[in-house]
């Protein structure tokens, strides 16, 4: 049964927006609420078509009226800030919990609600030198994350779990995202890769499993429609290294030391691209979920496999390093070896003919070093 | 006084040309090197996610511990039918010489004289991955970390998994206990070839012992570096980093019979005693072909 009414929090984001959007397109649904602190850009408005928007704060209480007012069927919760851009670390914690909290309470009040989907990251597995290569959704971090996004991803699992015991009557999806990737979105790893010179972290070199922009969305979109209930990892089929992908790019990797890692992302801030050192650390190890539930239970075969969403965000990064380049050099080396190797025969072939009639006996010659 | 004047020996003879090597064949080298130089670069290679890079193990790292191999060790290989062509295997062997040496050596030896070239894909404690370089070289190389949930990943893959229950009780030990087999861990990896039903393959290694022959152990200097212990040599660290280099033992590595496990059934892995006894079974295997080995070596160096 499609829902009625749905909820969208966070819908000023490229991938709410771009959720939103697809929501509104589909007849079957009656109305799509939008709800973000800020009003949208003027693009993703556009896009938006008959999604309604409400200017409205989820730290609020304000947000029970809306649901109540609209009798909101279906909620999907992806206003979770992954990076401490806007007012620091403090308020990003307070929108990502009080904010989960108060949206939380609103639905448990609410007769009408019927699902909830949560828009929840891989990065709840931790990355640590003791945690397994890959990671199912029965597993949990070894050494929990003791700040930043994935603590505050914890605790709002949490919260979530709380709410699925008061209310057994509402379908709950949680969402475990790996690192999104696209040429639309503005995710956290592709500002990151978007610098010409990437720093990382000396010595290490994480496994990075990526998700198209295009299948989040889809993923998103069946998990709001559909009735798949439970957790389950979303990420494309393969992996690369971090090393890997920033040569695909054509960018510039500079290996920091650990203990400078601190003072490159207070440099990086500065220029604009919002990396915090614990999100640097996760890429130290790296993070792979296994995705078979996805396929089989939840039902969604991502178009894009890690790799090829890679190559289709590189489409729209001019590189620093282009390839051609790198062609034409080998290209260039082989000629000189080529060159090389030609007068190496010819020479020997000249040489050759004087030295072979007369080679050095080893007696002989001990007797003229003598 | 005069100065020193470089005399030439055989002044009637020109040097000889840079290389003895037919042409083609170190064009042909240095054309693959480029390649792969080129392919670097451009990051144009696969990786699997577990972190391992056939493309590095192939063309650097397992040309790198050939020599050592052939020429250092002279690795003499036994047994290597007893390793499935195809298909998921577990390789227990043990463990000893101060740096654990013999799980690169085990890695070349399947690689390089196993006639299905099959690759060793080793578990590792989680210390290794805590360290910078080493870490992440040893994923590159196809390591993982040991726990169970790996281990059947790889194994239920149809990948070849190597093992070493003793783990550092057995690397770390003193050279006066040399080839004696420590505890076997808690049988985890028993558990772990029961739930996926691939066969055991115990594996002795002999000579590993004497490459870094363990004296004393400087816990003090092990407790500030975070290591499990800090070895002292004849060599290290008297002669400084000269100590590291190994001493030139002459090596067998022997496979034992396959000890097949599928016939228990998965549910067997929750059965202690099942898992009790077969860890118990690898861990007398191989110990019987450690003395059997020292036999029949005549001498630790040749």
């Amino acid at each position: 049964m499609p829902p009625a009414v749905v909820l969208v929090t966070g819908v000023s984001r490229w991938l709410g927006g771009a959720l939103a959007a697809e929501l509104a397109s589909d007849p079957a649904i009656d109305r799509v609420i939008g709800v973000d602190t800020v009003p949208p850009a003027p693009a993703v408005l556009r896009r938006l078509g008959r999604t309604e928007f409400v200017r409205a704060d989820i730290r609020s209480p304000s947000i029970a009226k809306v649901i109540e007012s609209a009798s909101v069927d279906t909620v999907v919760h992806m206003n979770i800030s992954s990076s401490p851009a806007a007012g620091g670390r403090a308020s990003m914690k307070e929108l990502n919990v009080i904010g989960t909290m108060q949206l939380l309470a609103a639905c448990q009040r609410s007769s009408s609600v019927q699902r909830l989907v949560l828009k929840s990251t891989s990065a709840v597995y931790g990355a640590s030198p003791r945690d397994p290569a890959v990671s199912t959704e029965t597993m949990q971090a070894r050494r929990v994350p003791s700040g930043g996004f994935a603590k505050d991803s914890l605790d709002i699992e949490g919260y979530v779990r709380a709410f699925a015991r008061r209310r057994p009557d509402v379908g709950i999806a949680v969402l475990r995202f790996t690192n999104l990737i696209g040429p639309r979105i503005d995710s956290l790893l592709a500002s990151f890769l978007r610098m010409p010179v990437v720093p990382t972290a000396l010595g290490y070199d994480a496994r990075v499993q990526l998700l198209h922009e295009d299948d989040a969305v889809a993923v998103l979109h069946q998990a709001t429609t559909g009735d798949f209930t439970g957790t389950v990892n979303v990420g494309a089929a393969g992996t690369v290294l971090l090393s890997q992908a920033i040569r695909r790019l054509g960018r510039v990797a500079l290996p920091v030391p650990e203990a400078a890692i601190g003072s490159v992302g207070r440099l990086t801030r500065r220029a604009g691209v919002h990396w915090s050192p614990e999100q640097m650390r996760f890429l130290n190890f790296g993070r792979v979920v296994d995705t078979r539930v996805l396929r089989e239970e939840f039902g969604y075969h991502p178009a894009y496999s890690t790799a090829e969403a890679l190559a289709d965000y590189a489409r729209t990064l001019p590189p620093v390093v282009r390839p051609e380049l790198v062609d034409d050099a080998a290209a260039t080396a082989r000629a000189v070896l080529g060159q090389v190797a030609g007068g190496v025969s010819a020479l020997r072939s000249v040489v050759g003919d004087r030295h072979r009639p007369a080679p050095a006996v080893p007696g002989l010659r001990a007797v003229r070093d003598a | 006084m005069p100065e020193a004047r470089v005399i030439p020996l055989r002044p009637d003879e020109d040097p000889p040309p840079p290389t003895q090597e037919p042409a083609p064949s170190w064009e042909e080298q240095l054309a693959g090197g480029l390649e792969f130089l080129r392919r670097r670069l451009t990051g144009e290679y696969d990786t699997d996610e577990f972190g391992f890079d056939p493309d590095l193990t192939d063309h650097v790292l397992l040309p790198f511990l050939r020599p050592w191999f052939e020429r250092w060790f002279r690795v003499e290989t036994q047994g290597l039918e007893n390793v499935p062509d195809t298909g998921g295997a577990l390789v227990v062997a043990n463990h000893s010489g101060t740096v654990p040496v013999d799980a690169l050596m085990a890695t070349v030896a399947l690689h390089d004289e196993h006639p299905a070239s099959r690759r060793l894909r080793l578990l590792g404690a989680d210390l290794v991955f805590q360290f910078p370089f080493v870490g992440a070289l040893a994923r590159k190389m196809g390591t993982t970390l040991a726990c169970n949930e790996d281990a059947e990943r790889l194994l239920s893959s149809g990948e070849l998994v190597g093992v070493f229950p003793e783990g550092f009780k057995g690397v770390g030990k003193p050279f006066s206990e040399r080839y004696t087999l420590q505890r076997f861990g808690r049988g985890g990896f028993v558990s772990a070839a029961l739930r996926t039903g691939v066969p055991i393959v115990p594996c002795a290694i002999v000579g590993a012992e004497e490459i870094y022959p363990m004296l004393g152990n400087a816990r003090t200097a092990a407790r500030l570096l975070g290591l499990p212990y800090f070895p002292i040599t004849p060599t290290f660290p008297l002669l400084g980093p000269l100590g590291a280099v190994p001493l030139p033992s002459k090596w067998f590595i022997a496979f034992g019979e396959p000890i097949e496990t599928a016939s228990y059934g998965a549910a067997a892995a929750d059965d202690p005693m099942v898992v009790f006894n077969l860890t118990d079974q690898v861990r007398e295997t191989i110990q019987h072909s450690l003395y059997r080995l020292l036999l029949q070596r005549r001498s630790v160096f040749s």
